[in-house]
């Protein structure tokens, strides 16, 4: 059954701004999605619209087959859980642990489960050690982390990470790349909003690539990412081992290469090849 | 956030919007000032339609029936107020009469929001501080009052963020009694505090590394200058406190309620 369905949605801001243009999308039960485009594209839009902090001026989306319309956000936030791009606007308990235990408490969870599920998510964001601490002391990269460890605390169905690689180093955006990849294994549906190409192509999920309120290619990374016609048409730049291989194609290479070790093998056969 | 909107600057121009703000000010401020000279209904409802033609010319209809609009709760509660307490001190002569003082006090309220609201609308932050700094105001003070003007927009949409990051994770702000909803906004309040405070530091430490206060004779591209029309709205705030003057101790101000029919109670 699909876990998100997207109907044919329009959407315009107060202001006048058309931001949905007919985006019609249907994201399965643990798919992992990443929505790209230029900024403007109204990917953001689009995600807000899975957990009903907006809601369709035109067409619906259906989560769980319940339209978006007829359920309150507070309902809907127990099955799509949404990281926001910015820790610091969610952020405000005395301590890690408070934090965390919040949005718990909002569900309803009986203080043993706050308690368990707490310990839970501060395990796996590996935060243990600042149980006790106030969020505000933090880093940046360990605030996103609270933020993140706090919306997993309860468990919801689907993920959705708005710009998850802004701001992190290179070990941190490695670390987000294996967390996440291991939770789409254990079966959550995740959905990322990105401009990091380079870290969408490690992760190789299914691109949904958008313009101006509409999505114009929806597919397999590699296919999406390679294209270039289709990565002018959005701004987006390919991802620098898919430029390599674009350039190389004239010594018989394939030219729809996005991933490392894949394309370190290919180059070893061709200088294997070369040689002999 | 609608009531920020009826003080939101539009960049415009408009034979009102071009006037020097200093002058707009002594006007606005003029036809505040009749306003607490009045009590009765005429005059208030007379200095009501005054600033219309203002409004019409500058182009800011929407905008300024949007602010008044925001302004009608509290103007509600102060005739409930009037009205109230005079009926329970029994204050009045007839009941007729004091429905109309409790309109002309709501009438007043209007006025002055209006009035307000209209000099906010045609004036830019840079005029305003521009004027500030003429008026021999420090320039730190003009400076910190232009940036929190400016930043008003900027905070109401990030409390906007703020709210849809809490709801994300469960919040319902309309949930429970009302101490508890007070309490709801507290996840609202503290991150809106937290990063106020933070863009407030960035904000100073960017100005600084361009020089904020180097100098301690601040030179401007622009410069306020005095022309013909500004004068004209000189003579016509002066014509109108004059007037206003003239009106309240020399002329008797007929009350409404004696043209009209009396009330059936």
């Amino acid at each position: 059954m699909a876990t998100i369905e997207v109907n044919d949605i329009y959407f315009t801001y107060p202001t006048g701004v058309e931001a949905l243009k007919g985006v019609s999308l249907t994201i399965r039960d643990g798919e992992f999605v990443a929505i790209m485009g230029q900024n403007g594209a109204g990917k953001t839009t689009l995600v807000k619209n899975f957990n009903g902090l907006l809601r369709p001026s035109k067409g619906k989306v259906l989560v769980d087959g319940v339209s978006t319309k007829d359920v309150s956000v507070a309902k809907l936030a127990r099955t799509v859980g949404f990281v926001f791009q910015n820790p610091d606007h969610q952020l405000f308990s005395e301590t890690v642990e408070e934090e965390i235990a919040f949005a718990l408490r909002n569900f309803g969870f009986d203080a043993a489960t706050v308690e368990k599920r707490v310990t839970w998510a501060l395990n796996l964001l590996d935060l243990t050690d600042y149980r006790k601490t106030s969020p505000f002391m933090l880093s940046g990269g360990e605030r996103k982390r609270v933020a993140l460890a706090s919306v997993l605390a309860w468990d919801p169905k689907v993920v959705i990470l708005d710009e998850p690689t802004i701001g992190q180093d290179h070990r941190q955006k490695e670390n987000l790349r294996q967390f996440i990849v291991q939770l789409n294994e254990q079966g959550k549906t995740v959905v990322i909003v990105t401009h990091d190409v380079e870290f969408v192509a490690e992760c190789s999920p299914r691109v949904v690539l958008m313009r101006e309120g509409m999505i114009i290619a929806d597919g397999e990374a590699k296919r999406i990412l390679t294209d270039t016609t289709l990565a002018l048409e959005a701004s987006i730049v390919p991802p620098q081992i898919a430029q390599i291989f674009h350039g190389l194609t004239f010594l018989g290479l394939p030219s729809d290469v996005i991933d490392v070790s894949e394309a370190k093998k290919i180059l070893v056969e061709y200088a294997r090849g070369s040689q002999g | 956030m609608s009531v920020f909107e009826g003080f939101r600057f539009r960049h415009v121009t408009s034979p009102i919007h071009d006037r020097d703000p200093r002058i707009k000010f002594l006007f606005v401020l003029v036809i505040f000032v009749i306003a607490i000279f009045f009590i009765e209904f005429l005059p208030l409802l007379l200095l009501f339609f005054l600033p219309l033609p203002f409004v019409w010319i500058a182009g800011v209809k929407r905008q300024w029936l949007r602010s008044l609009r925001g302004a009608v709760f509290l103007a509600s509660f102060i005739f409930v107020f009037n009205f109230g307490f005079g009926y329970l001190y029994r204050s009045y002569s007839s009941t007729a009469s004091l429905l109309e003082y409790s309109l002309a006090m709501t009438l007043r309220f209007l006025v002055m929001v209006g009035s307000f609201s209209i000099f906010f609308l045609t004036t830019s932050p840079d005029h305003l501080s521009l004027a500030l700094e003429q008026s021999h105001v420090p320039y730190e003070f003009t400076f910190a009052f232009t940036t929190a003007v400016r930043f008003v927009p900027v905070l109401a949409e990030e409390a906007q963020t703020i709210m849809d990051a809490q709801k994300a994770r469960g919040l319902e702000l309309e949930r429970g009694n009302f101490l508890k909803r007070v309490r709801n906004y507290i996840p609202i309040l503290i991150p809106l505090i937290v990063s106020a405070i933070r863009r407030s530091l960035e904000l100073a430490e960017a100005m600084e590394s361009r020089a904020w206060g180097s100098s301690p004779k601040r030179t401007n591209l622009y410069v306020l200058k005095i022309q013909l029309g500004d004068v004209i709205l000189l003579v016509l705030t002066i014509m109108l406190l004059t007037l206003g003057i003239y009106a309240r101790y020399f002329v008797q101000i007929p009350q409404l309620s004696t043209f009209l029919p009396p009330l059936p109670f």
